[in-house]
């Protein structure tokens, strides 16, 4: 399997072959690192919409394997403020490093910056569209906590609509066999183009507004928060937020090993 | 006798590019008054006639052709019957040849278009406008937050279903269907 050079934009872009290599490898390297893997390379992040998790996460990684960062947090400290195209910011970063780490606002921001980078570009969110790396993360978590990717019963909670992890490890999972169960207003549910996807591979799925109604089946449950960013009105966002909540009382109707996972941050 | 068969073969000429059309048959609830008028479509000499699009999509066509600034001769009927797709248009074009390009445009809205290259009143060739596997930098992707709404570079987009049209965008990765397509 052939992963030199190769872009991380999309987990559409992984087969489940590569994704359970991909996992692992990680098993491999979270047992055993290997410290002076990326000697001499040089990480660039260009964080052009907030982050700690994720911008932290790749800076970690790189200098726990040798390597070092350069990069930006905030897009207000570079030349996108006097009108700089993201292509051209691109070719220019490509000089100065050996792999990009990105996120920004725009959907498929990342896809355009790997084929303008002659190096690697790893997406750390585009949008709402793809968040690939996080995606990886969590099935590794699941296999981790659960022992098995296979045949769970997975719900969703929350933002569904907006949510770009829940959407990445919709596809993500679907490789395996799942049952999942998507809980959120309608407003905020899962588009139908997702849906449209899981009805070709066969896979079964139930949409429900009711926290506690699946509760019992459930051997994973993803939530999410109800992201304020990404609503044009925010009056729109004081009537979702806060709607769920996943507290003492919930506890009572779930199985006993019940993982509840959380790509943060939690409100 | 000589003279007569000159003239039916300028009508037969006359039908297979300018598709002659009554209006009994295009309005079958006409009465008998309205019957025998007579809704003409004139044939051309030199052109194209772009015919099978679905109704709806007719003015797509125009605009996709940018007729509203051609010269020549542009004839326009819509809503006429048609026994393979129900209801019709049809788009007459004096003096333009299309290119391929514009061949790919129209196969986006009208998929099962033909497409009659007409000379000296005659139908040259006529070719079946094909749905392309994948589409550059003719469509605008509906996702206002795409990139490619944001910055300058072209579109492209994977047809994943051909009837109804699905596509899917390179960039943004969000589907679109048919009612949501606007040609760039």
């Amino acid at each position: 399997m052939e992963f030199k050079n190769r872009d991380i934009i999309s987990i559409n872009d992984f087969s489940k072959e590569e994704l359970l290599h991909i996992l692992k490898i990680v098993s491999q390297m979270h047992n055993k690192p290997k410290a002076n893997m990326l000697k001499g390379k040089i990480l660039a992040t260009l964080f052009f919409e907030p982050s700690t998790r994720t911008r932290l996460s790749f800076t970690s990684a790189m200098e726990q394997l040798g390597g070092q960062v350069i990069g930006f947090s905030t897009a207000s400290v570079t030349s996108v403020q006097k009108g700089e195209s993201l292509w051209d910011t691109i070719k220019m970063t490509e000089q100065y490093s050996d792999v990009i780490a990105m996120r920004h606002p725009l959907e498929g921001s990342a896809r355009l910056a790997a084929e303008a980078a002659s190096v690697p570009v790893i997406n750390g969110g585009d949008g709402s569209n793809q968040h690939p790396t996080q995606t990886m993360l969590d099935l590794y978590t699941i296999q981790r906590t659960k022992g098995r990717l296979e045949s769970l019963h997975i719900g969703f909670v929350g933002d569904l609509k907006y949510g770009r992890t829940v959407h990445s490890l919709v596809i993500a999972l679907s490789h395996f066999n799942p049952t999942f169960y998507f809980i959120a207003p309608d407003e905020l549910q899962i588009p139908e183009n997702y849906l449209d996807g899981l009805y070709q591979k066969k896979i079964k799925y139930y949409k429900t507004s009711d926290l506690t109604r699946f509760s019992k089946e459930l051997d994973v449950i993803y939530v999410t928060r109800i992201q304020k960013e990404r609503f044009p009105d925010p009056l729109e966002y004081e009537k979702f937020k806060g709607v769920y909540r996943i507290d003492e009382s919930f506890l009572h109707h779930v199985k006993k090993d019940l993982k509840i996972m959380h790509p943060l941050p939690t409100l | 006798m000589a003279k007569r068969k000159a003239k039916n073969r300028k009508i037969r000429k006359s039908g297979k590019s300018g598709k002659k059309i009554r209006g009994r048959k295009t309005f079958p609830s006409a009465s008998k008054e309205d019957a025998k008028k007579e809704l003409k479509i004139s044939a051309i000499d030199e052109g194209t006639v772009i015919d099978h699009i679905p109704t709806d999509a007719t003015f797509k066509v125009v605009e996709i052709l940018n007729l509203e600034n051609h010269s020549g001769i542009v004839s326009i009927a819509t809503n006429l019957q048609s026994k393979s797709i129900g209801k019709k248009g049809i788009v007459k074009v004096g003096g333009k040849s299309l290119t391929q390009e514009e061949v790919n445009k129209i196969a986006i809205v009208a998929p099962d278009a033909t497409v009659n290259i007409i000379k000296n009143y005659d139908v040259k060739e006529k070719i079946k406008v094909k749905t392309p596997d994948i589409i550059d930098n003719v469509v605008k992707c509906s996702n206002p937050v795409c990139v490619t709404n944001n910055e300058k570079i072209p579109t492209k987009f994977y047809v994943f279903k051909k009837e109804p049209l699905k596509i899917k965008c390179h960039y943004c990765e969000r589907s679109m269907g048919k009612e949501d397509i606007e040609i760039i």
